[in-house]
């Protein structure tokens, strides 16, 4: 599958014991050490690391754009043989706009507020061109990024577009060139699994089209897996491991490496299969590198040698190459545990005890501003429909997982759930108690049964408070502690979520990302709730933290036997946690069942897409593909029937535009809101996945 | 848009209703009879009543206050007590003579202030956005009446290619004027040029630090075009609306400096109707005072949402 470009074409970018450093406090602390890699014409190399692997500082020196106060002190680095770090900038400039480009992440940002989109794609054109001649260039690069409507676009600001479509415009500008070699920094990161999708198969089909070389930097091994032939490895600013794609998930060399991979779920893994594995520590700050293996402290095969010697990194072959003590020794001992898709979820039952929570027909819609156009019109004030008549129950020491794109409503939900949000209508019971819609209005009691935890930690903890003050506020006013009984609880709560009980005493802002979410998780935990809400707790972590903080909540929640609702736009996360799963849409769930049953066919027509766009690592696996067109309807124009119509790839006709859809219910209690009946829909799906497999078969 | 300038305009007309009352509650309370003022320390209590009957001083004072702003709406804005002439073309020719004074003003500082700003931000923490910083600091930090004398002393009497005093004559256009005008013009442009830089500096700085301008950069553009197609184009937005804003006080605000200089604008005839207890005349001008802060106000937010594609005002 993989084509073998490195014996066929001379090198593009070709990068020698490249060092760079920032100067802090009158010393350099070396951000990249003796970084050395060579990008071949069409080839896609991807970069992995987490954050604080020094991958934007390498893509910065690269692109000769490195901030003040940082500097390359040693290596070359050279594009088509050219000495970029020798060039004048006038020269570089040069190298800018006709042979190097950078695909920036965060595409709304990169591109100027006030200027059109048309004016900022055609000035990377020649200009020799007349105007008429940049126009329809334009227009012209704006269609081979499949934009459906190129010209409305060319005359857009880039706010007035979606973020799918500004990354689109990203890419056309980049590519306005012809450059050589494509810097691509992130460019799917914000975006929603469908989107990332649709961007990842047209930077493919570009890329081959064109025979561009690629450094795809990335902090997620899905999306290396999908779309480069070779993937380098970047822990604490030293490669640790380079290899074509299929060699490196197939059996990776270096304990990071293998580390990194099994704390990704896959989809379908289950944490009553089995725990992630996750990497122990974190990643050294640049003041204080350990003298041996960068990895060594983390390293579950680390020894006296490996932590007193720096490993070189050491050739296998021509494609291969590690920076490991040990690898020899450990290579036959660590096989690659790729946990084959749909296979783990064995035993996801709970025994049904109690009815924790129990959400009916919940609405919650907001009042959208009028128009002076729609004054005149007549038209009535608009509502975004946010939430429209959702309805689950959760059981006791039982997780359901929500999963949807932005725009699906699901933060409304959990808001409108601790009362954050006012609903509109709809009945919440918690234990039997009815919940009243606004947090003010709840009893202390109920606001000890029901906690939350927030995607962002920065800003759920006071950073003037210290950790045992955070712990001991819902210890004293929920939970009735005294103040003895409070500060002799708050150290067996940082040693629940495995922090050392000399953590009291810092404030938010001495500990890193994974440890705030921790503290933020003991808080949720502290007064004993009956019922915890995560919204995206986990998906501002890097993987290999966000492995040991699922494990920890399982463990937490096992223990405590409490509820959980868990919010995330990551399907495999969400499966791994959760033992029933809704698919909202547009404000509405349009699956709702056991998460093995989720897994399997029959899906909903939503949930098959989601599940064909989500990047993962067992590039062996054949995948069926499925891309939904264009973007997700405004909740202010919520389509009639089904509001997956307009995207649906199993769209039947005019029954789905005008009539709302049937709930179809197995026996399992599996429900899925469509119009073509379960069986038809099992059988399409089998179907299909048996075609993807033959497929393969006759191609290898 | 157009809906939202209803809007305000509408809250500018509630605004400038609260300023009429205090403007005239506050006149109440100033000490002194004003009838006494106007006929003299010797007039007799009949003559006092006779001169109260006729300025309705003697009514309640809710019938007073919607008598004045009635009168004062449909232009009647009467005379002043202490000159007997009526107020509104008095008040009308100073207001055209502030103007001539804040539009040569503008004209002077704001050039000036967003190439000092420009520069100082694309430079900064270099020397000379140091020595921009601290001439603009110095500048603000002296009082007009010093700078205007400096200058007064090297333009008109060490130089002598400039009037000590802008004492222009009643209904001067701006061409015959000017020579006047440009003294004072610069001592006020001196204020406002700090002013305006600093908030140029500061948007330049801004802007150079978002993504977008790396985009630019590194599509291989001149460093010139980044500057003047991307950079400037949002890093003028404060510069603007704080120059708007300024209109305001230039327009009524500026007593001192027309004070040193001798020169009959708003501001002067303020402190003439404050020595001379002219009531009508000063609530007259208070209020027009307070019309042109809103109104700058208002051009500084409209002009602000023009030139910004990402505020839809409505």
């Amino acid at each position: 599958m993989t084509r073998d470009t490195s014996k066929m074409s001379s090198p593009v970018l070709k990068i020698s014991d490249l060092t760079v450093s920032y100067r802090a406090d009158e010393r350099w602390l070396d951000a990249v050490r003796d970084f050395s890699l060579t990008i071949r014409a069409g080839e896609t190399y991807g970069l992995v690391g987490e954050s604080g692997s020094g991958k934007s500082t390498l893509v910065l020196a690269i692109m000769r754009y490195l901030a003040r106060n940082a500097s390359v002190r040693q290596g070359s680095i050279a594009l088509n043989g050219l000495d970029l770090l020798a060039l004048r900038t006038d020269e570089m400039r040069r190298v800018w706009r006709d042979q190097l480009r950078l695909v920036p992440q965060n595409s709304l940002s990169a591109l100027n507020p006030s200027l059109r989109i048309g004016p900022q794609v055609a000035e990377t054109l020649a200009p020799s061109l007349d105007a008429r001649e940049k126009q329809s260039r334009v227009i012209e690069l704006l269609r081979m990024v499949r934009l459906a409507d190129p010209a409305r676009v060319a005359n857009s600001y880039p706010h007035q577009l979606s973020g799918g479509m500004t990354q689109r415009v990203l890419i056309a500008l980049a590519l306005s060139g012809e450059p050589s070699l494509l810097l691509l920094d992130e460019p799917t990161t914000n975006l929603d699994v469908t989107t990332e999708a649709a961007i990842l198969d047209l930077l493919k089909d570009l890329m081959r089209e064109r025979n561009t070389a690629a450094l795809y930097v990335s902090h997620s091994l899905g999306v290396v897996a999908q779309i480069c032939n070779r993937v380098a490895v970047l822990y604490a600013g030293e490669l640790v491991e380079d290899a074509s794609v299929a060699a490196l998930f197939a059996s990776p060399l270096h304990p990071y490496t293998q580390g990194l991979l099994d704390s990704v779920p896959r989809i379908g893994q289950h944490k009553r299969a089995a725990p992630l594995c996750s990497i122990a520590g974190q990643i050294p700050p640049l003041d204080a590198l350990p003298t041996g293996c960068v990895f060594a402290p983390r390293c579950a095969f680390a020894t006296d040698f490996t932590h007193e010697v720096r490993p070189a990194l050491e050739s296998l072959d021509d494609a291969r190459r590690v920076r490991c003590h040990r690898w020899r020794e450990l290579k036959p001992n660590v096989p690659s545990s790729v946990v084959p898709r749909q296979s783990s979820v064995v035993n996801d039952e709970t025994p049904v005890t109690a009815l924790v929570l129990n959400v009916s027909n919940l609405q919650k819609s907001f009042d959208v501003d009028r128009s002076l156009l729609d004054v005149l019109r007549g038209r009535q004030t608009r509502k975004l429909r946010a939430v429209d008549g959702v309805t689950f129950e959760i059981q006791r020491g039982e997780t359901l997982g929500i999963v949807g794109e932005s725009g699906s409503g699901k933060t409304t939900l959990a808001r409108c759930i601790v009362g954050l949000t006012e609903r509109d209508d709809g009945q919440l019971t918690l234990l039997d108690i009815p919940l009243a819609p606004r947090v003010e209005q709840r009893t202390r009691e109920v606001l000890r049964h029901l906690q939350m935890v927030f995607q962002n930690p920065d800003e759920a903890l006071n950073p003037y408070l210290s950790v045992g003050e955070i712990l001991r506020r819902p210890l004293q006013t929920l939970a009735s502690c005294t103040r003895a009984e409070a500060d002799a609880r708050v150290p067996q709560l940082l040693a629940s979520v495995r922090l050392d009980p000399a953590y009291a005493a810092r404030t938010p802002p001495q500990l890193s990302g994974g440890e705030k979410q921790r503290v933020a998780i003991a808080r949720a935990f502290a007064s004993h709730p009956d019922l915890l809400l995560f919204d995206e707790a986990t998906s501002g972590l890097d993987v290999s933290v966000q492995a040991s903080i699922l494990n920890l909540l399982n463990e937490l929640q096992a223990q405590s036997q409490s509820a959980a609702l868990f919010i995330s736009h990551d399907l495999a996360v969400v499966g791994f946690l959760s033992d029933v799963i809704a698919v909202m849409y547009l404000g509405r769930v349009m699956e709702l069942g056991r998460t093995s049953d989720i897994f399997n066919p029959p899906h909903h027509p939503y949930t098959e897409a989601l599940l064909a766009s989500v990047p993962t690592i067992d590039v062996q696996q054949p995948r069926e593909r499925i891309r939904l067109a264009g973007d997700l309807p405004s909740p202010v124009d919520v389509p009639t029937g089904c509001p997956f119509h307009t995207r649906c790839p199993r769209f039947l006709g005019d029954v789905c535009v005008n009539v709302e859809p049937p709930w179809r219910v197995d026996a399992n209690g599996h429900a899925i809101y469509c119009h073509i009946p379960l069986d038809e829909l099992r059988r399409a799906q089998k179907e299909k996945t048996r075609e993807v497999f033959e497929t393969s078969r006759v191609s290898q | 848009m157009i809906r939202y300038l209803l809007r305000r305009l509408a809250f500018l007309a509630l605004t400038l209703l609260l300023t009429s009352l205090i403007i005239f509650v506050v006149t109440q309370w100033l000490p002194g009879d004003v009838a006494r003022v106007i006929l003299g320390r010797e007039a007799s209590e009949t003559s006092l009543q006779q001169l109260r009957e006729q300025l309705g001083l003697n009514q309640p004072l809710p019938v007073q206050y919607l008598n004045w702003l009635g009168n004062f709406v449909t232009g009647n804005w009467g005379k002043s007590y202490s000159t007997e002439l009526p107020i509104r073309p008095l008040v009308l020719e100073r207001m055209n003579n502030s103007l001539m004074l804040a539009l040569v003003t503008v004209v002077i500082a704001v050039p000036l202030a967003i190439t000092f700003g420009v520069v100082a931000g694309l430079n900064e923490h270099s020397w000379l956005d140091n020595a921009i910083n601290v001439a603009a600091l110095s500048v603000v930090g002296l009082p007009e009446f010093v700078t205007g004398l400096i200058l007064i002393e090297v333009f008109a009497f060490q130089w002598h290619v400039l009037p000590s005093s802008s004492s222009i004559e009643t209904g001067a256009n701006l061409l015959d004027a000017l020579p006047s005008l440009i003294l004072p013009a610069l001592t006020t442009a001196l204020v406002l040029l700090a002013y305006v830089a600093r908030h140029t500096r500061a948007g330049v700085i801004e802007e150079l630090k978002q993504a977008y301008v790396r985009t630019a950069v590194l599509k291989g553009l001149l460093w010139r075009t980044v500057v003047t197609r991307h950079v400037l184009r949002n890093a003028l937005l404060p510069a603007i609306t704080v120059t708007a804003i300024s209109l305001g006080w230039l327009l009524s605000g500026l007593v001192v400096v027309e004070n040193v200089f001798n020169y009959p604008g708003l501001g002067r005839l303020l402190i003439f109707a404050i020595d001379r207890r002219d009531l009508p005349l000063l609530q007259a001008i208070a209020l027009l005072a307070a019309l042109s802060f809103a109104l700058s106000n208002l051009a500084a937010d409209v002009l602000y949402a023009l030139l910004n594609p990402r505020i839809r005002l409505d």
